[in-house]
């Protein structure tokens, strides 16, 4: 019988590290997939927008953080603040519309904590650049060797706002770490018709700071990538853009049939990719895992979402009296 | 007390604020080495250093955005707008992004966006306006505009400390027009209190920035032919002083709101429409809006003189109202 020992990797990860993304991969699909449920029921309102085939960058990237760095996730970042410790508990009732973590005032992904250093999205694209400069702008006047993190679409790189952050950011040298998340469909919109790039990471030397691609797919490659950018950014070399490659096999939302415009090729070319699959035959092949410890992780993880889930269903929804609270900080 | 100017009380009250407070730092264009524009932050760089005056890129949003960022993570920004004409291009920062965090996720934005408004110094449609209208309908921002030199130093001091972000209107043409005893000490002039500044029993003329020399103008001729106006300078736009509104409201029953922003959609409406509300009962007359003509704002002095407020219009307002 062979031993039981775990390749070295070029990302330089723990047989323990590893398992560890390998953890926070299936649980970011467990959970939007329960949430995909919730919203057939009714439960999830609005919209719900998914990650699936994405979960790589979000892990990944969260990963190579420090507890002290903070992060701006976008619509489809749940993967990065399972990582950050936003509990699934916390992110269901969040969906739910309930009284936590924001007493149901905006919706999805839409909330943030300034004690946990999660800052809060807004649909309109882009403006995260240049509040995410700012952060790491105060990370930089006190000198402290904290960087700011956080993604954008393909699609966002064509607003105005995005290019002004970048611009802003690279002006004055702050860190900051900017994610292109590609997953080539803008809405419905293909990238060839946002950009004649064939790498949007190419939009960084316009700004003249660090730009590189990375497969989107790969979760250590995304992962040791992001911590070459946040050492750079750390030891104080200015920002990073990152453009992760990777494919949106859902719609923009889950009312969205991506069939009814995405090329069939596409999505079998991209399946074949799935990072999760891809990962788990990785760590199996480096004898990590086997298909009994794979089945263990996963009823681990379906018995946290029911908790999780039994623990939101408790949450009241907002109590309509505090509708005009908290327009202002101070009254 | 020292003579200054009402340009010289807004550099001293963020001086002081910086003296005082390490947090608080300065950001725009052209505002370090240069010194600003106007000259509202000439000496900063000097002696702040260029971490706490921060020349940027010309990136409106951006510098918002920036602010805001900067506020999250325990500093106390002061963006400045080159013109406050330009706020437009950070629109989007701050009705979405600046405005609703507050109130979406709870952390506390404290920003100030500072800048010269205002017409009268033939700066032309892009140099020359009042912008208070499009963000005294977003929820969350705070407005203020002093019209003197003491409310000047007071209001920015005010701001900068006040855990909400501010966005503060300074009228260009008052920069070097208004001069005035000012303590040298520290002080502030509450947001959200607006200031009487004469009294009178006949009318009430409710206004702000540089409209409130207008209506003291107009109030003091008025005098001389026996008509008793009372001039309420509302110093905060956002939240409005109600209050003394509807106290002067109902105190003289007539009543014209003087702004220099355009007419149709300014605050002058929303004032009307309270007034309305709130004080049906004591009004003698209708409530007369005095503001300027809803075009761009014109560059030739002929134009402007015809588009803007003055104390003849107003001083024929308040005739007819008090002859209504």
């Amino acid at each position: 019988m062979k031993k039981k020992t775990a390749t070295p990797h070029v990302a330089g990860l723990s047989a323990q590290q590893r398992l560890e993304l390998l953890y926070w991969l299936k649980l970011n699909r467990a959970l939007e997939t329960r949430m995909a449920a919730l919203f057939k029921q009714g439960k999830i309102l609005g919209g719900l927008y998914r990650s699936l085939g994405q979960e790589a960058i979000s892990v990944g990237s969260a990963y190579a953080l420090g507890p002290e760095d903070w992060y701006a996730p976008v619509i489809r970042n749940m993967g990065t603040c399972l990582v950050r410790g936003v509990t699934p508990g916390v992110l269901l009732s969040q969906y739910m519309a309930r009284q936590i973590p924001v007493g149901g005032r905006d919706n999805a992904l839409h909330f943030g904590s300034v004690e946990q250093g999660m800052v809060s999205t807004i649909s309109p694209l882009g403006g995260l650049v240049s509040v995410m400069a700012g952060v790491a702008l105060g990370f930089k006047m006190r000198g402290e060797k904290r960087v700011a993190m956080t993604y954008s679409g393909d699609g966002q790189t064509s607003t105005g706002a995005w290019h002004e952050g970048l611009a802003m950011a690279a002006a004055l040298k702050v860190p900051l770490i900017l994610f292109i998340e590609n997953n080539r469909w803008a809405y419905s919109t293909p990238v060839g018709r946002q950009s004649r790039l064939e790498n949007l990471a190419d939009k960084a030397r316009a700004y003249g700071i660090l730009g590189v691609v990375v497969d989107g797919n790969d979760v250590e490659a995304v992962y040791s990538t992001t911590k070459k950018a946040v050492d750079h950014a750390r030891a104080g070399n200015g920002p990073a853009l990152i453009e992760a490659k990777s494919f949106r096999r859902l719609g923009h939302s889950e009312h969205d049939d991506p069939r009814k415009y995405v090329p069939p090729e596409e999505f079998a070319h991209w399946e074949a990719k799935d990072p999760i699959a891809r990962y788990e035959k990785l760590l199996t092949d480096d004898r990590l895992v086997d298909a009994a410890a794979l089945a263990k992780i996963e009823a681990r993880i379906e018995s946290e979402i029911d908790e999780a889930q039994a623990w939101a269903d408790n949450v009241p929804p907002p109590d309509p009296s505090t509708l005009t609270v908290g327009v202002y900080a101070e009254a | 007390m020292a003579v200054m100017t009402y340009l010289e009380a807004i550099r001293q009250g963020m001086w002081e604020e910086m003296e005082r407070d390490e947090r608080v730092f300065l950001l725009g264009e052209d505002i370090g080495v240069y010194g600003g524009a106007f000259k509202v932050t000439a000496g900063f760089y000097d002696h702040f250093g260029k971490d706490r005056v921060i020349d940027t890129p010309i990136a409106e949003a951006a510098i918002v955005g920036a602010a805001m960022g900067a506020a999250l993570n325990g500093m106390r920004p002061i963006a400045e707008m080159q013109f406050i004409d330009f706020i437009s291009c950070a629109f989007e920062q701050l009705t979405n992004m600046v405005a609703s965090t507050h109130w979406r996720w709870g952390a506390r934005v404290p920003m100030v966006v500072r800048g010269p408004c205002g017409g009268g110094v033939h700066g032309g449609p892009f140099h020359s306006q009042n912008m208070e209208a499009y963000f005294f309908h977003t929820p969350g921002l705070k407005i203020v505009e002093p019209a003197t030199a003491y409310d000047a130093k007071g209001l920015i001091k005010a701001a900068v400390r006040d855990d909400d972000p501010v966005l503060y209107f300074e009228h260009k043409y008052l920069y070097r027009r208004i001069k005035e005893d000012v303590p040298e000490k520290d002080y502030i002039v509450p947001i959200g209190k607006g200031a009487l500044r004469r009294e009178g029993g006949d009318v009430s003329v409710i206004t702000y920035g540089s409209m409130v020399h207008v209506a003291l103008e107009a109030a003091a001729e008025m005098e001389k032919e026996g008509v008793g106006v009372e001039v309420i300078d509302l110093r905060t736009l956002l939240p409005l002083d109600e209050e003394m509104v509807l106290t002067s409201a109902a105190k003289t029953g007539k009543i014209v709101v003087l702004h220099e922003d355009r007419l149709r959609g300014g605050i002058g409406g929303e004032i009307a429409a309270i007034i309305g509300e709130k004080a049906f009962e004591y009004l003698d007359g209708p409530v007369v809006r005095v503001a300027s003509l809803d075009t761009p704002v014109p560059y030739s002095p002929a134009l402007e003189e015809v588009y803007m407020p003055n104390t003849a219009k107003l001083k024929t307002a308040i005739k007819d109202l008090v002859a209504y």
